[in-house]
């Protein structure tokens, strides 16, 4: 089971929390100027990445907010925890 | 070396010590007709099929670690076809058709064990999907029966149909020939008639990269020199996004943890399938006598091969309440695979944007199933360069245009 750090509450058992995939993804801002191909790319289309990957999560079971985690799919170590809203911070080790 | 009673026999005589090779490890040569990527399940039936339906023999199957290691090895091996929706039935159920025959076929018994599999009904949604989807796969010609409660007790007597348990069962759909199916044995029975034919099974070869010219692909660069191709089939489950990235493309898959573990060996107690997606756990006993259980994915993306602990007590919790007498087995071990799931739980078989490259992944939690017909439809593909009705509709295209097959749920178990 992973130890999530939320920014929020402190580091909590994952049972607490509920996925929600990959982060960053904007919702476009003039969507009915979206092509299919464009509508794909932003509904389906993922990266889904072998190594660091920028993910969302909820912490359902605490304080109800939505954050960002940087993990590796590899090893599954949690490499930073930030806030919705903020960018990705760069970390130095990319490696698993 | 044909399997036959008698060669049976003559190597009991000699202890079993002379039973040839099955299959060779020949090196790459420079170029072949297809190129296929994964030699699981799918990739060597696909293989198979290319060399006896198609006549193209002159194919090498590449494998990264050791061949049938992946998910085909790490599944609850059910085999069934009560699918929803028209276009899942067709395939799943040529699979079945396929599977039916398949020993003889292949010369090398598979092991299928039509036992039947139930699908429980916990409350009245899951009791008018369960008979929804029993007319559905009637019309389709696939054999479904929806038992009641009792029925379902005689069925299968050990399990608990009190209506005093927290989630009772309140009926049940039954298809009679789902069954369960020898994992390994697929992967080599697959392999050595492949090999037979002349297809190259080349383990240890993990592909580094594709060579793609003006928009097509000429060959993989691997960890054993570039190998040059006409056509390349890319069935590497969970790692299929790492492939399309090398590539040059996205794919709408999520690869997750999926595991499932086995009981110490018992007396022959449970001679069905039993699923239920209410509560979440499939169980049924193999030939060796564990119980052989499985449930839901871990929810995070992961590559590991392994899950969270927590996984495993809920699905252990939905077992002990369907079956009380199974709360002192002790588990024996557990373990995980990595499932490439795609958002409408059905799978991307044929053309990519690049030209020549075909994938054929997504299968998600459920691709053990589907191993023959998958296999025969995608060489099909490969062959003439177009799809085969029956993997027309599972186009990577489908997320374009919006023709989604929504098997989330419909599939019988939650995906």
């Amino acid at each position: 089971m992973l130890l999530i750090d939320c920014p929020y509450c402190g580091p909590r058992d994952e049972i607490e929390f509920r996925y929600g995939g990959e982060a960053h993804i904007a919702r476009p801002l003039a969507p009915d100027t979206l092509d299919d191909h464009a509508w794909s790319e932003f509904l389906f289309m993922r990266d889904n990445p072998k190594g660091v990957t920028a993910e969302r999560w909820v912490h359902v079971h605490g304080c109800r907010r939505w954050f960002n985690v940087l993990r590796c799919t590899v090893s599954h170590r949690i490499m930073a925890v930030y806030r919705a809203g903020e960018s990705r911070p760069a970390i130095e080790d990319r490696a698993p | 070396m044909r399997h036959s009673i008698f060669s049976l026999a003559r190597n009991a005589l000699s202890h079993h010590e002379r039973w040839p090779r099955q299959w060779r490890s020949p090196s790459p040569k420079p170029a072949y007709d297809v190129v296929i990527i994964g030699a699981g399940g799918h990739g060597l039936a696909t293989a198979y099929y290319l060399a006896k339906e198609h006549g193209i023999s002159n194919v090498a199957v590449l494998e990264k670690g050791w061949l049938g290691g992946g998910n085909t090895g790490r599944n609850t091996t059910i085999v069934r076809s009560n699918y929803l929706w028209d276009e899942s039935a067709a395939i799943y159920e040529k699979s079945l058709k396929l599977w039916e025959g398949l020993s003889r076929d292949l010369d090398y018994n598979v092991m299928l064990s039509q036992r039947g599999v139930l699908n429980l009904a916990h409350n009245l949604h899951d009791i008018r999907e369960g008979r929804r989807r029993v007319y559905a796969n009637q019309l389709c010609g696939i054999d479904a029966e929806w038992l009641s409660p009792a029925e379902v007790k005689a069925f299968c007597p050990i399990l608990n149909t009190s209506p005093a348990i927290r989630y009772p069962v309140l009926g049940s759909t039954l298809q009679r020939r789902a069954g369960v199916a020898r994992h390994d044995a697929v992967a080599w029975g697959y392999a050595r008639a492949a090999d037979a034919r002349g297809v190259d099974v080349i383990e240890n070869c993990e592909v580094t990269g594709f060579r793609i010219e003006q928009g097509r692909v000429m060959g993989v660069e691997t960890t054993k020199g570039f190998i040059g191709a006409r056509a390349v089939g890319c069935v590497a489950a969970g790692h299929s996004s790492v492939l399309a990235q090398m590539a040059g493309f996205r794919l709408p898959i999520q690869s997750h943890p999926l595991q499932a573990l086995v009981s110490e060996p018992i007396k022959p107690i449970l001679d069905c399938v039993v699923m239920s997606a209410a509560v979440h756990v499939y169980v049924s006993q193999s030939d060796k006598g564990e119980l052989v259980i499985g449930a839901g994915i871990d929810a995070y993306n992961s590559y590991a091969q392994r899950g969270s602990f927590h996984v495993i007590e809920s699905l252990m919790g939905a077992l002990i309440e369907l079956f009380p007498m199974f709360s002192r087995l002790k588990m024996m071990r557990s373990w995980g695979g990595i499932v490439d799931v795609c958002p409408d739980a059905s799978p991307i078989i044929g053309a990519t944007p690049v030209e020549g490259l075909y994938f054929n992944c997504g299968w998600g939690t459920g691709g053990f199933k589907a191993i023959p017909g998958s296999g025969w439809a995608f060489a099909y593909n490969l062959a003439k360069g177009e799809p085969h009705a029956l993997n027309a509709p599972f186009s990577l295209d489908r997320f374009r245009t919006g023709a989604l097959i929504d098997e989330h749920g419909a599939a019988a178990v939650s995906h």
